[in-house]
């Protein structure tokens, strides 16, 4: 029945009838300070310099807080009492007791969980639904995790002699700010490091509500250090001379600048970068659940996802069908309030990104690739996009090609498998891909070629503590999340 | 126009689309996340309220009863004002000429069950008889069953060719086909059942008798919706849907409204194409109606039970 061509009826009515009442999640519960210094050493000190930065709440344009901006003498404060805390304590401690205090970590989050998702949404732009069901609970679930592991290094890695590294630095971006965060702390307090971190200039608020439940925690003084700033913050903790680690996730250009500055140093390096990751359609997939895992892929935290399936491949024979259904299913998303429980797609989170992507959205039109856009209704205030397709895409094209970070898909067509693995690996990127057949063995034989650290099959963007994350190529290189996460943070010998 | 006919030219059905299971138990999660408040309940309710096809399929059934039902339909909770009726009384065929004269001209459609409900294992001339009865006696709607074990055993002629007769018997009443869904097993049937029901001019598809468990589950129903939404794409023609047996809860019902809404778009969200098979449901309705206006829930001795 999918060789039957579609004929032209009138199309569904996704507008006006009955519709949800605004529904938006309470802010009453959230008492957010003016001004946020930093954690450095067991207390919340203000920077040397006395500076300060802004941090905006992207959906209205309100700014939400004064930020502590720390420069190098700050950083060097930091790497200093994370030595003192690796050296005198955090070392001796047991790792039974090392264990117990992630667990409070954890179990402190959960308490705090409807807080922490709401300062998310406040802060990103991302929808409460997602900050409430994804980004809070796994980012628990990292630290419940990892926690598991701390006194249970020997047998993570049997038959190797395991030890910490010593002080790491950690650099983290904005589009999951509190899940970052989880991702690059749990592991290396779990193989006994100290911390140093430096959360995204656009979204420092739930890394320092982060800081202070690891106050409350009693977590010894030193032990995880959190610093705001710019990039100039980010740059003073990888040239920072102490520090035996660098943990990266953000932008391929920042890797490269930080790959050559920490090259020939002996620092640990895992860098965790962009992507521009193909989903591949078959004409045998289960198409309305594929066409559900393309939105999820595409346009999940408004496409600010490393991993977001932004290059659609789907087999000619299926191609009108699939596309169609995409453009309704386009028309049904509400895009909007993040604090409203009932908003898919939420701000982008700064205006530099939205004017980035709307560079992109330029670029594709002038391509001459074929544009269609939600017919949905956007704030007046506020960075908002309509979520974006583009069809009549090639290889050559380069919206096909660069990452852009926001909620624009190019759909492309091909005919044979080995066509869909030769286009699917043709990038300067590596970090995932999805596949979308009702064949098993097909599956197997796509995993085996594809050249992505993650490859999902009939789902998209699925994430679990136990599972490592990383790329090929250009997407960077190490592992994050599960064993493979934990042995980045290890000196595993023979 | 609200019915379908009998195509000619039809599709492999043995090709029908796969369906996977767990990306639709996904997509009806995140139905089930909407939030529904304030004026969008209300508004929700009263429409759920319009939707529901009141019925009773018991062995035990009489005249009496039928008649009990009937005013129930027609008088849901003369307390709470600007209620609007249900859409149809569904009963066994030998209760139709009672229900169509207690109903009398409130608007309210009476529904039949017919071949050999709920098992469907008879003749076919039987079949046609009992459809036939229940139209001859005013039935404005027959809720067929198909035959489960021809489907199962591969026989998708022998069932679009049963919908086909027994749609043809139908002459003006609208045609629901029943899958019973329980006995189906997988999705994939499910998809199906219903791309051979529609093709084979079914007005309404419909999930189960409500006598086999699990009946109307929300995985069931959006995967018959995105059978109607694909055949509405390939034919124009509209087929509507009614999820019978489990729905009791308001809940559950506003949870389907909103599949029907983002799946089918508007033009569904009336009783026209869209029915809930129920009996117990409309009390929950108007329990949560109560609610919404005076702020407190009130005991179930509060509202009749016919």
């Amino acid at each position: 029945m999918s060789k039957h061509k579609h004929k032209k009826t009138e199309a569904f009515d996704f507008n006006g009838g009955w519709d949800y009442s605004p529904s938006p999640e309470s802010t009453g519960h959230v008492k957010l300070k003016e001004r946020y210094d930093l954690y450095i050493d067991g207390e919340f000190v203000a920077p040397n310099s006395g500076k300060y930065f802004q941090t905006t709440n992207p959906a209205t344009e309100k700014v939400l807080a004064e930020v502590a901006h720390a420069d190098e003498s700050d950083v060097d404060k930091a790497v200093k009492a994370a030595r003192k805390a690796y050296e005198n304590v955090w070392s001796k401690l047991s790792a039974k007791e090392r264990g117990k205090y992630i667990y409070r970590i954890a179990r402190l989050m959960q308490e705090k969980a409807r807080e922490l998702a709401v300062v998310e949404t406040l802060d990103a732009g991302k929808t409460i639904r997602e900050s409430r069901d994804v980004d809070v609970p796994l980012a628990c679930n990292h630290f419940f995790y990892y926690a598991g592991w701390a006194d249970k290094l020997e047998y993570a890695f049997p038959n190797r002699n395991v030890s910490a590294l010593g002080v790491t630095g950690q650099i983290i971006p904005w589009n999951f700010p509190l899940l970052m965060a989880a991702w690059k702390i749990a592991p290396a307090l779990a193989a006994g490091n100290t911390v140093v971190l430096k959360p995204a200039e656009t979204t420092p608020l739930t890394a320092m509500l982060l800081a202070e439940i690891i106050h409350e925690s009693g977590l010894p003084a030193g032990v995880v250090n959190i610093l705001t700033g710019y990039g100039d913050t980010g740059a003073a903790i990888v040239n920072h001379p102490d520090i035996n680690k660098i943990a990266f996730t953000g932008s391929t250009n920042v890797g490269k600048i930080i790959q050559k500055a920490v090259a020939g140093t002996g620092k640990k390096l895992t860098l965790e970068l962009g992507g521009k990751s193909a989903n591949i359609i078959f004409e045998d997939a289960p198409i309305d659940q594929a066409v559900e895992g393309i939105v999820n892929g595409i346009f999940f935290n408004q496409g600010h996802v490393c991993c977001a399936g932004s290059r659609l491949f789907v087999q000619e024979s299926v191609a009108d069908e699939v596309i169609q259904k995409l453009k309704d299913r386009l028309d049904t998303l509400y895009v909007g309030d993040p604090l409203d429980k009932n908003t898919d797609i939420g701000a982008i989170n700064s205006k530099e990104q939205l004017e980035t992507i709307r560079k992109y959205i330029k670029i594709g039109k002038d391509e001459g690739a074929s544009m269609y856009e939600s017919s949905c209704e956007l704030p007046k205030k506020g960075y908002f996009v309509r979520p974006t397709l583009f069809t009549d895409v090639a290889q050559s094209s380069r919206i096909a090609q660069e990452e852009i970070f926001g909620p624009v898909l190019t759909i492309q067509t091909f005919r044979t498998i080995d066509e869909v693995i030769q286009k699917a690996n043709n990038s300067p990127y590596g970090l995932a891909a999805g596949v979308w057949t009702d064949k098993g063995s097909r599956i197997f034989n796509m995993t085996s070629k594809l050249r992505a650290g993650v490859i999902w099959a009939n789902t998209y963007n699925k994430f679990d503590p136990t599972s490592p994350f990383g790329g090929y190529k250009e997407s960077g290189f190490g592992r994050e999340g599960g064993l493979q996460g934990l042995g980045a943070y290890l000196k595993i010998e023979r | 126009m609200n019915r379908n006919k009998t195509f000619k030219n039809i599709p492999d059905f043995k090709l029908s689309p796969t369906v996977d299971k767990v990306g639709v138990e996904e997509r009806v999660a995140r139905f089930q996340t909407r939030s529904i408040k304030n004026e969008s309940k209300v508004q929700g309710l009263k429409l759920v309220l319009n939707m529901i096809d009141l019925t009773t399929l018991e062995g035990k059934d009489t005249p009496g009863k039928v008649r009990q039902l009937c005013y129930k339909a027609q008088h849901l909770h003369d307390l709470q004002e600007g209620l609007p009726t249900v859409a149809a009384i569904c009963v066994y065929p030998t209760m139709v000429a009672e229900a169509k004269k207690a109903l009398g001209n409130s608007g309210i459609k009476v529904a039949s069950v017919s071949t050999a409900f709920p098992s469907g294992q008879s003749t076919m001339e039987i079949k046609l008889l009992d459809t036939k009865f229940a139209v001859d006696n005013g039935a404005d709607e027959i809720d067929m069953v198909i035959s489960r074990g021809k489907f199962l055993s591969g026989d998708y002629n022998f069932v679009f060719d049963e919908i086909a007769a027994i749609k043809e018997a139908c002459g003006k009443a609208r045609l629901k086909v029943i899958f019973e869904t329980g006995e189906l097993a997988s999705l994939d049937q499910v998809r199906r059942a219903s791309d051979i029901a529609m093709y084979a001019g079914a007005d309404f598809i419909k999930t189960s008798t409500g006598k086999i468990q699990p009946a109307a589950t929300m995985q069931v129903t959006y995967t018959m919706l995105c059978a109607i939404k694909d055949f509405y794409r390939k034919t124009g023609v509209k087929v509507g849907m009614k999820p019978a047996g489990g729905i009791s809860s308001s809940k559950l019902a506003l949870h389907n409204l909103v599949m029907v809404k983002e799946t089918l778009g508007n033009e569904w969200l009336n009783n026209e194409w869209f029915r809930f098979g129920a009996s117990s449901l409309a009390n929950d309705v108007l329990m949560q109606l109560v609610k919404q206006e005076t702020g407190h829930y009130q005991s179930a001795d509060y509202f009749s039970i016919d």
